[in-house]
């Protein structure tokens, strides 16, 4: 039991020591999962909305699919991109793999069902209880759709949370179209795994303990929003 | 009736929804006067005002409404349960106001303006930058009210606009319909509240299973009612 204190003690030493490759290493995590989140939000958001307040043949398959793709498994999602974007693919003249950018474009499409599917339903429930006030008013489509968006916010905060706590928590997709190149691709997630695999229990601790703190305060804060606007807006 | 009198023709009107017909042949011509829809639940009254406002479609049959100088009459409606926007009560009347293709191009200044005498004429200028959503069930309705009242209508459907209230809102409510009619606006009211519709009403309609039971002046209706189904209600037979 003696390695867990120790690597704990480590941990806390390095994350406390403000150690560049720790922080490197952080702040690329964040860089790519709240950019994936920030294109995922504009994309399944509108989707959400448009599949919510929009009655349209195949209406009832699209919703069974956004659920569906909630599930997506990411090392499938990592290898389609990973097809896409090698030299032979389709998008490989991108130059793509094995950049962050990359793993942006899997973290989004792991996500932005997820975001999609959630805010359909919050849009939804929102717009039974609009929907005769808002056409009465001659609004209806996008117009609707758009309002429900700004309407829902605080709850739809909440699912972007979702989103991203799946996306900082994601390790399958990203280590395959990135490569976990050290100090070009290298997340969180994947440095966990790698210096887990390498016996550095310190490294991957700290890391771990941070992942933590950060899905944590996030959290805190989108609840803290939430109650906030409950009071403030009803 | 003059055509001049005329509100709305509604002919050969049919509703049906879930296997179940809730309009079932309404045949009349509503004057341009003060008009209350009465009948027990079920009667079909709200589902006749949505019909009215264009919120469902008849399954068969037309309403005409009569022109206003020329022009096809402003519909506003207002629900039961008013359902404001998670922003202030200011916002809320201009959000209305932007949707309105008479008002949507003027300037910011101007839609503010207009919503502020809006909601001074309902008596809540003092709470417009309150959000809507946190008031009394009562200021919510008189905020609904102002936001249909600032797009200049000239028909203004209420689907029982006080069920919700208590006696005090109840009152704010009724004050501020009658000052709405007393402005020039053609009001078609459907309630339960019976002292309501007595007090505001010059005609009444009463439905029942669908159809119109009865129409009629409303003093007329009210000290002697003609079929069955009203003077049970008006005895309080009928719920």
């Amino acid at each position: 039991m003696n390695w867990i204190g120790e690597s704990l003690h480590g941990a806390v030493a390095l994350a406390t020591a403000g150690d560049a490759r720790l922080w490197a290493i952080i702040f690329l995590s964040l860089q790519v999962s709240l950019t994936a989140v920030a294109l995922a939000a504009v994309a399944g958001c509108l989707a959400g909305a448009a599949v919510a307040v929009g009655r349209f043949p195949g209406r009832r398959l699209a919703i069974v699919l956004l659920n569906a793709a909630m599930g997506l498994p990411p090392v499938v999602v990592g290898l389609v991109v990973y097809l896409l974007l090698s030299r032979a693919g389709p998008l490989g003249s991108m130059g793509l793999l094995f950049t962050p950018g990359a793993m942006v474009i899997a973290q989004f499409l792991l996500i932005a069902p997820i975001i999609a599917a959630l805010s359909r339903q919050v849009i939804e429930d929102a717009w039974r209880e609009y929907e005769e006030q808002l056409r009465s008013l001659g609004v209806s489509g996008p117009g609707a759709a758009l309002t429900l968006i700004w309407d829902t916010r605080f709850s739809l905060v909440t699912v972007l949370l979702a989103g991203l706590g799946r996306a900082m928590a994601e390790v399958g997709a990203v280590m395959i179209v990135g490569g976990n190149i050290d100090g070009v691709t290298r997340v969180m997630t994947t440095a966990i795994a790698l210096e887990t695999s390498k016996g550095d229990l310190p490294l991957a601790l700290a890391l771990g303990l941070i992942l933590l703190a950060i899905v944590l305060g996030l959290n805190g804060l989108a609840y803290a929003v939430r109650e906030w606007s409950v009071r403030r807006y009803g | 009736m003059a055509e001049s009198d005329e509100l709305v023709r509604l002919i050969g009107l049919q509703f049906e929804g879930r296997g179940h017909r809730a309009l079932d042949g309404i045949d009349t011509v509503l004057p341009r006067k003060r008009v209350a829809i009465l009948g027990p639940n079920g009667a079909g009254k709200s589902v006749l005002l949505r019909v009215m406002h264009g919120l469902l479609k008849p399954s068969a049959g037309v309403v005409a409404w009569a022109h206003v100088n020329t022009h096809a009459p402003r519909v506003a409606m207002v629900f039961q349960r008013p359902v404001l926007l998670r922003r202030s009560v200011e916002d809320n009347v201009i959000y209305a106001l932007r949707q309105s293709a008479r008002h949507r191009h003027e300037p910011a200044a101007r839609l503010r303006d207009r919503a502020q005498l809006a909601l001074a004429g309902v008596g809540l200028a003092h709470l417009s930058g309150r959000p809507g959503r946190v008031l009394s069930g009562g200021e919510q309705q008189r905020v609904a009210l102002a936001r249909a009242w600032s797009l200049e209508p000239d028909v203004l459907l209420l689907d029982e606009p006080t069920a919700s209230l208590d006696p005090g809102a109840t009152r704010a409510v009724e004050g501020i319909i009658h000052e709405i009619a007393a402005s020039g606006v053609a009001i078609v009211l459907v309630t339960h509240h019976r002292g309501i519709a007595k007090r505001f009403a010059e005609h009444i309609v009463f439905m029942d299973r669908g159809r119109i039971a009865e129409e009629s002046v409303a003093p007329q209706f009210f000290s002697a009612p003609a079929s069955e189904p009203a003077r049970a209600y008006l005895e309080g037979d009928l719920a």
